[in-house]
C-alpha cells in the first residue's frame, strides 16, 4: 500500500512537474541554506583551529592605537612604535619566546626579465619561529644584516616560482626591489592560503632596519608580533605587556591605552562572533524558507485535493478506506518536500564546495547534517500535508462522485 | 439477497428538508437484474446509491445476507464495496491520464494483491470486454464505449457479488449502448447480480425485473418476459 501510494505520488508529481518543484523551490532553498550553512560553518573552524595552531595560539599582536573590532578595525591614528619599543619588551619581559616588527608594503620585485607585485615585509628573526616558519633553502638573516638593515631577502615560494620558475635554486642571486637590489640569502617552506585566502608564500621578507630605511623612510612600526612561552598564561604576559607599555607611552592613570594587545584567541572571538551571527541570520532564512516551502506545500496540496475529488470518490466507491486516501495524498506531499529536500542538499552541497574554494577553507561535508535534513524536509511533508490529505480522507464518497 | 425495509431519505433541515426517498421496501434476489426505472427526482439515483452503500439512509433497514448494512462504520462500508460491490458509472469515471491497464488494476490495490498478480488479473478483465489490444491506452485515447468497457472492467475485477450500474448507456449511442448490455448480460448470466438505474425503456428490456419509482416510492416492479 505504502509503496503504491510512493508510485502513485511520483505519477502525479510527473504529471504537474512545473509545479511541483516551483512548489517545492522554498523546501529546497531552506535546506540548501542549512546544508551550505553547517557545512561551511564547521569547514572555516576547522580551518581556522588549523591557521591558529599553525601561528600558534601563543601569538600577541600589538597595535598602537585602540583597535575596536579586532586588526584591520578602525584604529585612530596615534604614536607608533619604535625600534627601542621592542628593544625594551624584549629586555623586560621575560614571559616572551620571542618578539619581531611586522611591516608590510607592496611592491614590484624583479630578477631579469621578471617581474612581479608583492608584499615586502620587515621582520626580525623571531618572525620565523613566531609563525614556525622553517627554510627550504638557504639560511635566516645574520647578525650584521639585522644590526645595519643590509640588504638580504627570505623569499616565499610564490615569489621563487614567478621570478625563477620553478628548476633553479635563488639563493646567492640579487633581486631587484624598486631601485635597489638584494641578495636573496634564503626561501622559505611552502605554507599555502591561510584561512583567509591569502597566499602566504606571497611574500618577500628584509630585515626591518632595511626596510625602515629603504621602503618606509621613517621610523614608525605599526604592528609588533610577540609569542608567550608555553608555560605562561596568555593573561599574564598581556598584563606584562599592557604594563610596559603604558610606562613607556605615557599613558596617564585612569586614561585609555594608546595601544593595543591582542591575542588570537581574542581574534577568534571576533570571529567567532561574526561567524555566530551569520549563522543565526542563515539559520533565520532557512527556517521562514522552509516554513515557507511547506505552506506552499499545504496549498498546492489543497488546489490538489479539490482537483482530484472525483478521483477521491472513485476510489472510494471502489473500497479505498479514509486511511488508505489520507496515506495517499501524505506520502504525496512527504514525497514532493523529500525531492525538495534532495535537491536543496545537492544544491547546498554544491554551494559548500564553491564558497570552500573561494574563501579558501577546509571542504567538509558531514554525513550526519545531510540525513537530518532529508528527514526534517520529509517530517514537513508530515506537517503540512496532515491537513489537506485530512480534507480528502474525510470525504463522502457520494459528494466526491458527483463533484464537478 | 438484499432487503431494504421502509428505507428514507431526506436532505436538509426544518422548512427546507426535502424527502427523497419514501419509505422503501424491496428484496432483491442472488442473481437477479434489476432495472429502476423514473422520471428525474423521483429518488431512482439515490436509492441505488443506498444500495451501493454510497450513500447512507435517514432511516430503515438495510440487510445484506444476514448483514446490517446500516450498522456498518465508514470503513465497514468501504470495506463492503471493496469485496462485495462493483460500480458503473453514466460518466465512466475513469482516472485521467492513467492507462486502461492501470485503471483496472486501481482496486485491486486496495485488495493488498502484488503487482504481477495485479497486471495478470487486469489484463484478463480488459481481455473480458475485448479490450486486450487497448490495455495501454488513456482514456482520452479510447472512444465513449471503450471506456465504459474498461470501466466494467474495473468494475468486475475484483469478482463483486452486485454490480450497481448508474446509467452506464446515458452517455452512450444505440450502438455502443446494446454493446455495453449485451457485456452486463453476460456477467449476469455468470450469476452476477446487477441493480441499474435507466431511463431507456429498451436498456430496462435487458433486465429480468422492472421498477418503476415515482415520487421517492416504488409504483410498479414486475418480472419481464424473457
Amino acid at each position: 500500500m505504502l509503496f503504491n501510494a510512493f508510485l502513485q505520488a511520483m505519477r502525479e508529481i510527473r504529471r504537474n512537474l512545473m509545479r511541483s518543484l516551483l512548489t517545492a523551490l522554498g523546501i529546497v532553498i531552506g535546506i540548501a541554506s542549512v546544508i551550505a550553512m553547517v557545512n561551511i560553518g564547521k569547514g572555516a573552524s576547522e580551518s581556522i583551529t588549523q591557521s591558529v595552531s599553525e601561528l600558534g595560539s601563543n601569538t600577541l599582536f600589538i597595535m598602537p592605537g585602540q583597535q575596536h573590532g579586532g586588526p584591520g578595525g578602525s584604529s585612530s591614528i596615534v604614536k607608533a612604535f619604535k625600534m627601542r619599543d621592542i628593544d625594551v619588551l624584549r629586555n623586560s619581559i621575560f614571559s616572551l619566546s620571542g618578539i619581531s616588527p611586522s611591516e608590510n608594503a607592496s611592491l614590484t620585485v624583479l630578477y631579469k626579465e621578471q617581474n612581479y607585485q608583492t608584499t615586502i615585509s620587515g621582520v626580525n628573526n623571531d618572525y620565523f619561529s613566531i609563525h614556525s616558519w622553517g627554510l627550504k633553502d638557504g639560511r635566516f638573516f645574520n647578525k650584521s644584516e639585522l644590526r645595519t638593515g643590509k640588504n638580504a631577502c627570505v623569499l616565499g615560494q610564490t615569489v621563487v616560482k614567478k621570478l625563477f620558475g620553478s628548476d633553479q635554486s635563488p639563493v646567492g642571486k640579487k633581486i631587484r626591489l624598486q631601485k635597489f637590489s638584494c641578495e636573496v640569502i634564503g626561501t622559505l617552506k611552502a605554507k599555502g592560503a591561510n584561512t583567509f585566502g591569502r597566499d602566504q608564500d606571497d611574500i618577500v621578507l628584509v630585515p626591518i632596519k632595511m626596510f625602515l630605511r629603504r621602503i618606509s623612510g621613517n621610523e614608525n612600526l605599526h604592528l609588533i608580533m610577540a609569542s608567550v612561552k608555553s608555560n605562561i598564561p596568555l593573561e599574564e604576559a598581556t598584563l606584562q605587556i599592557e604594563q610596559l607599555m603604558r610606562e613607556i607611552r605615557h599613558v596617564k592613570q585612569g586614561a585609555e591605552d594608546n595601544f593595543s594587545v591582542r591575542s588570537m584567541a581574542a581574534l577568534l572571538d571576533t570571529i567567532g562572533k561574526i561567524t555566530s551571527v551569520l549563522t543565526i541570520m542563515l539559520g533565520a532564512v532557512a527556517a521562514i524558507s522552509l516554513v515557507v516551502g511547506g505552506i506552499g506545500i499545504m496549498n498546492i496540496m489543497l488546489v490538489s485535493v479539490t482537483e482530484r475529488t472525483r478521483e477521491i470518490g472513485i476510489r472510494m466507491a471502489v473500497g479505498a478506506m479514509a486511511k488508505d486516501i489520507l496515506i495517499q495524498f501524505l506520502i504525496e506531499a512527504v514525497v514532493l518536500s523529500a525531492l525538495g529536500g534532495i535537491v536543496g542538499i545537492l544544491f547546498g552541497l554544491g554551494i559548500t564546495v564553491m564558497v570552500s574554494s573561494i574563501i579558501h577553507i577546509n571542504l567538509i561535508i558531514d554525513p550526519t547534517i545531510t540525513v537530518v535534513a532529508l528527514l526534517f524536509s520529509m517530517l514537513i511533508g508530515i506537517i503540512f500535508g496532515i491537513l489537506p490529505a485530512r480534507k480528502a480522507a474525510n470525504m463522502n464518497p457520494i459528494d466526491a462522485l458527483r463533484y464537478e | 439477497m438484499i432487503s431494504l425495509r421502509n428505507v428514507t431519505k431526506s436532505y436538509g433541515k426544518g422548512d427546507a428538508v426535502s424527502v427523497v426517498l419514501k419509505g422503501i421496501d424491496l428484496d432483491i434476489e442472488k442473481g437477479e437484474f434489476v432495472a429502476i426505472m423514473g422520471p428525474s427526482g423521483s429518488g431512482k439515483s439515490t436509492l441505488l446509491n443506498i444500495l451501493g452503500a454510497l450513500d447512507v439512509p435517514t432511516s430503515g433497514n438495510y440487510k445484506f445476507l444476514d448483514a446490517d448494512i446500516i450498522s456498518l462504520s465508514k470503513d465497514q462500508l468501504a470495506l463492503f464495496r471493496r469485496y462485495i460491490l462493483g460500480f458503473v458509472f453514466q460518466g465512466f469515471n475513469l482516472l485521467k491520464k492513467t492507462s486502461s491497464l492501470e485503471n483496472v488494476e486501481m482496486p485491486l490495490i486496495y485488495l493488498s494483491i502484488n503487482a504481477k498478480e495485479r497486471k495478470k488479473r487486469a489484463y484478463e478483465a480488459l481481455k473480458n470486454v475485448g479490450l486486450e489490444d487497448r490495455v495501454h491506452y488513456d482514456p482520452g485515447q479510447l472512444s465513449g464505449g471503450q471506456q465504459q468497457r474498461v470501466a466494467i472492467a474495473r468494475a468486475m475485477v475484483t469478482k463483486p457479488q452486485v454490480l450497481i450500474a448508474d446509467e452506464p448507456t446515458g452517455n452512450l449511442d444505440t450502438k455502443r449502448s446494446i454493446e455495453i448490455m449485451q457485456l452486463i448480460k453476460n456477467f449476469n448470466d455468470e450469476g452476477i447480480t446487477v441493480i441499474m438505474v435507466t431511463h431507456e425503456e429498451e436498456i430496462a428490456a435487458f433486465a429480468s425485473r422492472t421498477i418503476h419509482m415515482r415520487d421517492g416510492m416504488i409504483e410498479k416492479d414486475h418480472k419481464n418476459a424473457l
